[in-house]
């Protein structure tokens, strides 16, 4: 009851709601939680049928960069 | 090296068995410069089935020592409350609505709501409280009654789901909460003398998505025990375990967040207005395995008290009968493994489970039943 999963907001119906998408999968989820808005092609981590988060990309790619400089450095024959 | 801009390739990237083998080799070195081998408690039930199912217990054994944690909210959900649902939902004219992975726990009676269901009573498994609203609004000559579960993830969309049945003046839904806090039984746990050894814990990457990372320092200050808040793929465990590592090895105490593309310092602040303005602190309130525990859950505030099935329907309850065989107290607590009960994999199975901790998609035995070989 704690997974949350990341959808892509695929339409706005109204203030408090839209349909998101995950492989193929569309499910109508509530914004009431989001404390900043949302529009079409946003991600957000979905969790039973409230968004909680908006994600930006740039954050998923700062933790994996950080990391796999760290990895770089402790494992010379990553690439 | 070059990264995808679109975010669910990137997400991805967290499950990669490139960077896992890496991320792995290089806790091992640390842990060997470290000299012995390292406690860790994961509090969330849903940290514990990424473990289990990606390996990476076996992965890491002899290095890191999991110990499976209270976070699972269908596990600690008190027997006493499971037979309260299983009452409740006998009400006539009523429709009940709960979370799906209730459905199945057994109550005293060993009936569960499942059970009760296949008698013909109308039962419904939700997944998303707003449609416990809308069952209200297309029901207005039935009773509907919600019985909220989980922890400061779920209590939001409680909290919303209160609100909006409030300023639609809506007559016919009732809301039972069993809204518990995550934060309350981390310091329970921690000043409990049955306590297992714990050097470190990683903390619930959602719960902390809405309460934030900041409320967890007077715990870290006051045990010593470091938290890192970790996300749920592979990756972000193993980011976290060294994240551990690193801080048990520098003598520092710290809360630290791994998750950062979901946790912030001050979490979701409009969820958390939502939960001040629906929710007040129970006194107490029952926790299966641990007991009754101060302060540590939710009820409905006095403002909407109408909505509050607690007071609306009364049931009369024996008190309740745990199998005594079933060590799902004691798995709670992280003081046995599943493998120490004689019931697992035995009588107790996901086809018929005997504790909650079987049942559960969140729940250590289920874990450890789907992962390891018996």
């Amino acid at each position: 009851m704690c997974l949350a999963y990341p959808y892509k907001i695929i339409e706005i119906k109204d203030e408090w709601t839209a349909i998101a998408e995950v492989q193929g999968v569309k499910t109508e989820i509530a914004l009431h939680l989001l404390p900043e808005p949302v529009k079409e092609g946003d991600w957000v981590l979905v969790h039973v049928g409230f968004a909680i988060k908006k994600l930006n990309p740039e954050e998923a790619e700062e933790t994996l960069r950080y990391w796999d400089e760290i990895l770089k450095r402790t494992q010379p024959i990553m690439e | 090296m070059k990264y995808s801009k679109e975010l669910s390739q990137l997400w991805n990237n967290f499950k990669d068995p490139e960077r896992v083998k890496n991320l792995v080799q290089t806790i091992k070195k640390e842990i060997e410069d470290y000299g012995k081998s390292v406690n860790i408690m994961e509090f969330c039930g849903g940290h514990t089935h990424v473990i289990l199912r990606n390996g990476l217990d076996e992965l890491l054994k002899g290095y890191i020592n999991f110990l499976h944690g209270p976070g699972c909210p269908v596990c600690v959900t008190a027997l006493e409350r499971v037979d309260m649902a299983i009452e409740l939902a006998k009400t006539p004219n009523t429709i009940f609505c709960t979370y799906g992975d209730l459905m199945r726990v057994p109550g005293s009676n060993k009936l569960s709501l499942l059970k009760l269901r296949a008698e013909g009573y109308n039962i419904k498994p939700v997944s998303s409280c707003m449609e416990t609203l809308k069952l209200a609004l297309e029901n207005r000559d039935k009773n509907i009654i919600f019985f909220a579960i989980g922890f400061e993830t779920t209590a939001p969309h409680t909290a919303v789901l209160i609100k909006q049945a409030y300023d639609l003046k809506i007559k016919n839904l009732w809301i039972i909460s069993n809204h518990i806090l995550a934060l309350v039984v981390l310091d329970f746990l921690l000043q409990s003398k049955e306590k297992p050894s714990i050097d470190a814990f990683i903390g619930p990457g959602h719960v902390s998505t809405i309460t934030g990372s900041k409320v967890y320092e007077p715990i870290v200050k006051k045990y010593g025990t470091p938290i890192v808040i970790a996300g749920f793929e592979p990756l972000d465990l193993l980011q976290a375990i060294y994240m551990i590592v690193k801080q048990i090895k520098e003598n520092r105490c710290e809360v630290e967040i791994q998750y950062t593309r979901s946790v912030t310092q001050e979490g979701n602040i409009k969820a958390k207005e939502f939960l001040n303005e629906a929710f007040v602190i129970r006194e107490t309130f029952p926790w299966r395995g641990l007991g009754e525990i101060p302060n540590s859950a939710y009820a409905i505030s006095p403002k909407y008290e109408f909505l509050d099935g607690e007071k609306a329907f009364k049931v009369n309850l024996h008190p309740p009968k745990e199998n005594p065989g079933c060590l799902c107290g004691e798995v709670i607590k992280g003081l046995k493994k599943p493998t120490d009960c004689k019931l697992f994999g035995k009588v107790c199975n996901p086809q018929n489970p005997i504790g909650p901790c079987m049942v559960s998609s969140e729940g250590a035995c289920l874990a450890y039943f789907k992962y390891r070989k018996i």
